[in-house]
């Protein structure tokens, strides 16, 4: 994977709108290539719609570009062959496949009819680099739905890689997770971001103080504030959107310094 | 990206798996087992049968056997691709009676038209589209692609258009509603009600004679065991795998990069010329085809059988489909008129408590043996979810 091209994302100016409430109003960001970018803001900001339009689910207006390709007005699994992977907020791996079964399939789409008329033979290379990387190869023959909720996430993360995504959009992935696990999937992200870009939706403060390099604040559908953790967490209008009221800079600070 | 493992603590955090698949289960066993399971059904179907049945129950066995092949297809489309389809008898009944037509025709003679049009009477000649039917290079290949065309035409209009669930339940049985319609409508040239009767031969043996009839069903037998072969093939491909991920998670798949509406439409339309075929081999075994055989009960029916055995597995469709049959000629033979309501009951009773089928049972007591194994879900979910696992492979 690694020699792959490395590519940023590019949102202009997206809209989504049902039945005439806008979730998304009009949403510019760049994600630069090989960051790892965190999306917070209060329930409702349009954090999911908004990858939701990136992935395809929602129709939108605008422009999204990953690297040279326009992907608004394509259909989902095209989007996907461009190297888009997304988890969801619930686990979505499939509990009656194995782990292996499950990274088989993600690796899989472009696979012939001919292929997939035959079994499967042996672990391919890049599946069994994936499940060494989320940590999953003593589990490889196990069901999915048997793997504790951390696994699962780690799992769907896997999927992205031997799926050849080149940019990870990850909903909530550590929400459930215990301590260890965050710094598990913490590390693996790090991992992954070195020949991909990431883009994480996230609530768990602590999480995104660690492990962002850059934070853009949804509110109401719009862009409120973006840059480096520090810059975003000093910026007033976020301590008023976004934690309620007014935060001094210093605990701010400290809390970052941790 | 293999420089940094995570090490995820695995250890700490989780209980023993309930269901793991046996890691490093032998293939080369699996294989073996495999194949003393299909010479182990060669025996009963070839050996034990004909010498045990006499020549009436072994004719009814050739029936039977004719609706187990639309349950394994039905075991594919339904039970490994989460598609309940209601309507399998539109591709029985085009296959049954594009093998009637051959066989009318044969009967008929060179240039002559099937007894039924001579009797109503409005046809001076054959008609156009049953001309192509004269020649068996036509009508074989026919009762099979024939329904494969038809599903492959429907399955494109609805999977793309993300119909599923009780929705393409409805719809596929409306189609054999519609069928039915069109059948009875056309009476002149489709033998209305009555269907097609009265069918003497089968590519120039008499079918009344006992030796013919149990050729016939050697050859339904034989035809049974390699859609069997074929199936399970199907099942452990990597195709396989992918159909149960459409049907567990059809959205998830999409965002993997694939198209489930292909993935849905290659099962169906398999399920189709499977349905098909059995269509054609029914003719020959019961020596008639009409509306009655196709439309929506007996596309019911189909389903029951497989619901009873088993959606998910390899052999649950079928050993359903032969159980509920010979259950309703047993007991409409002794209580005639209490059929219906029996087998209403064991599907609702099949549905509410063993949603895995009886297959399920049997893989509920396989694993008592192995031992106790904790148990996590209720009982209800877990005939289910083992049944489905037993046809999981190894990795």
């Amino acid at each position: 994977m690694s020699g792959e091209r490395l590519d940023g994302l590019s949102v202009r100016d997206v809209r989504v709108t049902f039945d005439g409430f806008t979730a998304v109003d009009g949403v510019s960001l760049e994600v630069p290539a090989g960051d790892i970018r965190f999306l917070i803001g209060p329930n409702g900001a349009g954090k999911t719609t908004l990858v939701d339009a990136i992935t395809g689910l929602v129709r939108a207006t605008g422009s999204v570009r990953f690297g040279d390709e326009e992907l608004l007005g394509r259909p989902v699994h095209r989007i996907s062959r461009l190297g888009i992977g997304r988890t969801f907020q619930t686990s979505t791996v499939f509990e009656e496949l194995s782990v292996l079964q499950n990274l088989d399939i993600a690796a899989g789409a472009r696979r012939s009819w001919a292929t997939l008329a035959r079994r499967r033979r042996g672990v391919p290379d890049e599946i069994a680099a994936a499940l060494e990387t989320i940590g999953l190869t003593e589990r490889a023959a196990h069901l999915a739905g048997t793997l504790a909720h951390g696994q699962k996430q780690w799992l769907e993360i896997g999927m992205l890689l031997v799926q050849d995504a080149r940019l990870l959009l990850l909903d909530e992935p550590v929400a459930g997770m215990s301590h260890e696990e965050r710094d598990a999937t913490g590390t693996l992200l790090e991992t992954v971001s070195r020949d991909r870009t990431v883009v994480v939706i996230e609530h768990d403060m602590d999480f995104l103080r660690r492990f962002a390099r850059s934070v853009t604040v949804l509110h109401a559908g719009r862009v409120l504030s973006e840059g480096t953790v520090a810059q975003v967490q000093a910026d007033p209008r976020v301590q008023e959107v976004y934690l309620g009221h007014p935060v001094d800079a210093g605990s701010a600070r400290t809390g970052l310094e941790a | 990206m293999t420089a940094v493992t995570p090490a995820p603590p695995s250890t700490a955090v989780h209980p023993a798996p309930v269901g793991a698949v046996p890691p490093g289960r032998p293939a080369g066993r699996s294989r073996l087992r495999t194949l003393a399971g299909f010479a182990f059904g060669a025996a009963v179907l070839f050996a034990v049968a004909p010498l045990v049945l006499s020549d009436f129950r072994l004719a009814l066995l050739a029936k039977y056997l004719c609706v187990a092949m639309v349950a394994v297809g039905i075991g594919i489309a339904w039970g490994r691709g989460g598609m309940l389809t209601l309507g399998q008898g539109v591709f029985f009944g085009l296959g049954g009676y594009a093998m009637a037509m051959h066989l009318k025709l044969a009967d008929a003679g060179p240039g002559g038209m099937p007894d039924f049009m001579q009797l109503y009477g409005q046809l001076d000649e054959l008609p156009l589209w049953w001309r192509p039917f004269a020649s068996p290079w036509f009508a074989l290949p026919a009762t099979v692609l024939l329904p494969m065309i038809v599903a492959f035409g429907l399955g494109s209009l609805v999977f793309r258009r993300r119909v599923r669930g009780a929705y393409f339940a409805i719809l596929s049985q409306a189609l054999a509603a519609a069928m039915v319609i069109l059948l009875i409508g056309q009476q002149g040239t489709t033998g209305g009600t009555n269907g097609l009767t009265d069918i003497k031969g089968f590519f120039g043996y008499d079918l009344d004679d006992p030796v013919n009839q149990r050729m016939v069903y050697f050859v339904i037998a034989g035809t049974l065991l390699a859609l069997l072969a074929l199936t399970r093939q199907l099942i452990h491909s990597r195709y396989g795998e992918l159909l149960v991920a459409v049907r567990d998670g059809e959205e998830r798949v999409r965002f993997l990069g694939y198209d489930p509406a292909s993935v849905k439409l290659v099962a169906y339309v398999v399920a189709a010329g499977m349905a098909g075929l059995a269509g054609a081999l029914f003719v020959p075994a019961v020596g008639i085809i009409s509306p009655a055989l196709i439309g929506i009960v007996p596309s019911i029916e189909f389903v029951i059988g497989v619901a009873v055995g088993g959606r998910a597995t390899l052999l649950g469709p079928v050993l359903g489909a032969v159980a509920v049959a010979w259950a309703r000629t047993a007991l409409s033979e002794r209580f005639p008129g209490t059929w219906t309501y029996l087998q209403g009951l064991l599907f609702v009773v099949v549905v509410a408590f063993l949603p895995g089928g009886l297959a399920s049972l049997w893989a509920l007591a396989r694993r008592r043996d192995v031992g106790a194994r904790p148990v996590r879900r209720g009982w209800l979910s877990l005939g289910r979810r083992r049944a489905e696992r037993t046809e999981v492979p190894a990795a």
